[in-house]
């Protein structure tokens, strides 16, 4: 029997030889090397900053005024993923329309879901409004595993710290101690930060107040704010004329003179509403970058609660 | 007659004597299972004395916050709380508080069930056209997906499409994501790598139909689907620029372009893709695509396609649900070898799409193609496409279309069509 290889196939194999030229190429020694972390959000990447320090290098996928439902799966993030030794996702299903491609895709086995250098945060912190009963898509654009906002919750942001330093220690035994430092120094800091928050947000406990998306349970179960609605009828529905005179009418009815709105939401709805209910529109900062000075999570909750109390103080 | 006489006693006594003696022993084990009811009564009624008045009613959703700001310990990994039902308030002899559910571990199983979904593609046509003639009203496709992680080394993905005229098999393929030396690898039934709208599916095209060059020269709307093997990778590149190849051989079927009489006639597809970030809301996609295969005129004649396709995207990040714009041009060139000679063929079409707020978008198409089978006969269109989007699981389209075929016909056509989405669907490749 005589087997020839298909004559118009050869055209293809300097392109597999170049593949497997690649694959046979040795990668650069990486063991005294910063490990290699890339987070989902600004705010994974700014927690995995405080408890790494200068023995890692931290990246984000999306920016910290972008909408983390939706970020493009484009091929510049396989780019980063594939050299990741660390990926830090925020999880509860807020990243399952993008980064699922992005993780089969990257060719990278240190990140798949389930091995070594895949941490998912939501592990480690406090969930709020996971849903109960029949869940279905009338609910909107419901996170069945509970709202992925929270690390809006510093108390959050210290149980993640604690679980991305226990990581970082199991995948750098050598450099543990450094890290368990590095966290004891963020939670004492994040200690003497929160009394100044909670002296500032005081005032404010019992406050309502009105936000486009359900971004905010954790940081307003934290600082003691009562969100009695929403600009969305529904989660990543958009507004509707109906729901929206609902919402000014419960607004009137209840004083409520705050709104608060995502960087990443049009201004349209909530700036007329707040014309016909005389509240304000407050664009408060989920995520760290969502503005240049909110560089990293003390500054974030430094930003939106400055914000906050500057606005409830305007207000009758 | 003794023999049957001692054999009769024994008949007639044996089982008696064995029947009294089995009473016996049974009175003797419901007297000791009595005693044992007895005792354990006493230890609930002990048990219950002993508990505190108000037991909590159910578990917490969530683990409590610590009360104090003090270091917290490791973060314990708490294993799920086991599956628990309430039990009737009056059961007798029942505890008041929680059983563990059996058979739990068969329902906590479903929990490793891949994610299904179903699109359904509802397509109606007002207006007469002889040159692409569509019913009236179609249920056109309805596209079950089933996706899941297989193991650690590797994940499924399954769609199903059911149209009005049978089912088939859009795509059925393992992904193999820990491969060594950054490769990804796909075995199974899948679109191939062939340009960009080869690849998509019908519910993520900005269009109802697909452009005439897909019809005339690369295999209609099922494209070139085929079985085999895929492999590919991210190949080193200057100055933040992806590049990315791909190598696909499959068994040599796909629709009118490829056709397979032979084992030996496989098909084989080629794909270089490059995409560089312009600026953090602008991108710029490029990619060089081969196909090469035997034709449905036997193992002797082969027709090779080449893609050219690049496209040009822009999403400003803080509105990015709000407005985008997206521009695409594929060329594609196809040489078939015929008895007579080889033909060559060239078609392509230009598109783009922007998107006005977060439930309108606006876009168009132009389309112009040579035949594969005779390229002096070439047929051109343009749409216009007008999207809502009820919410991002739903939409809602309509397009006005004109076509003018080679034979000198003209066409006006409304479609639209109704796409919603149930279920999990998994995010498809950017």
């Amino acid at each position: 029997m005589r087997f020839s290889f298909p004559r118009y196939l050869r055209g293809l194999l300097p392109l597999l030889g170049g593949l497997l030229l690649l694959a046979v190429y040795p990668r650069p020694a990486c063991a005294a090397s910063k490990l290699k972390v890339v987070a989902a959000t600004t705010d994974m990447a700014a927690l995995a900053q405080e408890v790494g320090g200068d023995r890692i290098s931290v990246d984000s996928i999306a920016r910290g005024y972008q909408d983390p439902h939706f970020v493009e799966a484009k091929p510049s993030f396989l780019l980063k993923l594939r050299q990741a030794d660390l990926l830090i996702v925020v999880g509860l299903q807020l990243e399952i329309g993008w980064l699922p491609p992005l993780i089969t895709q990257c060719g990278n086995a240190r990140v798949q879901v389930g091995a070594g250098g895949y941490l998912d945060a939501s592990q480690f912190a406090e969930i709020l409004e996971i849903p109960t009963g029949i869940i279905t898509r009338a609910m909107g654009d419901v996170h069945p595993l509970g709202n992925p906002h929270y690390w809006l919750d510093p108390e959050n942001g210290r149980r993640i710290a604690r679980g991305i330093a226990t990581k970082l220690a199991e995948m750098r035994p050598e450099d543990a101690a450094y890290f368990e430092e590095r966290f004891q120094a963020f939670s004492q800091r994040l200690t003497t930060s929160e009394k100044t928050w909670d002296d500032e947000m005081k005032p404010l406990h019992g406050r309502k107040v009105i936000t486009y998306h359900r971004s905010w349970p954790n940081f307003a179960k934290r600082f003691d704010l009562d969100v009695i609605g929403y600009i969305e009828p529904r989660p990543g529905i958009p507004p509707s004329p109906g729901h929206t005179v609902e919402l000014i009418r419960l607004m009137k009815r209840e004083n409520v003179k705050v709104i608060l709105v995502e960087p990443y939401f049009d201004l349209k709805t909530p700036n007329a509403v707040a014309r016909d209910t005389g509240a304000q529109v407050v664009v408060l900062m989920p995520s760290v970058g969502g503005e240049k000075d909110v560089t990293d999570y003390f500054k974030l909750f430094d930003y939106d609660i400055g914000l906050l109390t500057r606005a409830f103080k305007a207000t009758p | 007659m003794r023999r049957v006489l001692v054999l009769a006693c024994l008949v007639f006594f044996v089982p008696q004597f064995l029947c009294a003696q089995g009473k016996d022993d049974t009175q003797e084990r419901l007297k000791a299972l009595e005693e044992k009811v007895r005792e354990l009564e006493a230890e609930l009624q002990a048990l219950k004395a002993a508990q505190p008045a108000a037991a909590p009613a159910e578990m917490p959703a969530v683990a409590p916050a610590p009360a104090e700001a003090a270091v917290p310990s490791p973060p314990a990994q708490a294993p799920a709380a086991p599956s628990q039902v309430e039990l009737p308030a009056g059961a007798p002899l029942m505890p008041s508080g929680p059983l563990p559910v059996y058979g739990g571990a068969s329902s906590g199983a479903k929990l490793l069930n891949p994610d299904v979904s179903v699109i359904g593609d509802f397509i109606g046509v007002a207006g007469r056209s002889t040159v692409q003639p569509l019913p009236a009203l179609e249920m056109h496709e309805s596209e079950v997906g089933l996706q899941a992680i297989i193991d650690p080394y590797a994940r499924g993905d399954f769609f199903f499409t059911f149209g009005e005229q049978g089912v088939g098999l859009e795509e059925g393929y393992i992904t193999f994501t820990s491969l060594p030396g950054g490769f990804v690898a796909k075995v199974g039934k899948m679109r191939s790598s062939f340009g960009v709208v080869n690849t998509l599916h019908n519910h993520v095209l900005p269009w109802i139909d697909r452009p005439l060059v897909t019809d005339n020269l690369a295999a209609g709307e099922d494209g070139i689907d085929d079985a085999g093997v895929s492999i590919n990778r991210i190949l080193p590149a200057p100055k933040g620029i992806f590049l990315e190849a791909t190598a696909q051989l499959f068994r040599g079927d796909a629709g009118d372009v490829f056709s397979h009489t032979r084992n030996s006639d496989v098909s084989a597809v080629g794909r270089l893709r490059a995409y560089r970030d312009l600026t953090e809301s602008t991108n710029l996609d490029v990619g060089l695509s081969l196909a090469r295969g035997h034709n449905d005129l036997g193992s002797a004649y082969r027709t090779q396609l080449y893609d050219l396709d690049a496209t040009l995207r822009w999403k400003p990040l803080r509105r990015a649900i709000y407005h985008n714009f997206l521009t695409r041009t594929e060329l594609i060139w196809s040489e078939r070898e015929q008895p007579s000679a080889v033909e060559r063929a060239f078609g392509f079409y230009t598109s783009s799409d922007y998107r006005l707020n977060r439930r309108w978008t606006i876009g168009g198409r132009y389309d112009r193609s040579d035949r594969a089978r005779n390229a002096d006969l070439t047929d051109s269109g343009f749409s216009g496409v007008l999207t809502y989007w009820p919410s991002e699981f739903s939409q809602i389209r309509s397009q006005y279309r004109f076509t003018h075929s080679a034979e000198g016909r003209d066409a006006n056509e409304i479609l639209f069509q109704f796409l919603f989405v149930l279920g999990a669907h998994g995010a498809h490749p950017f």
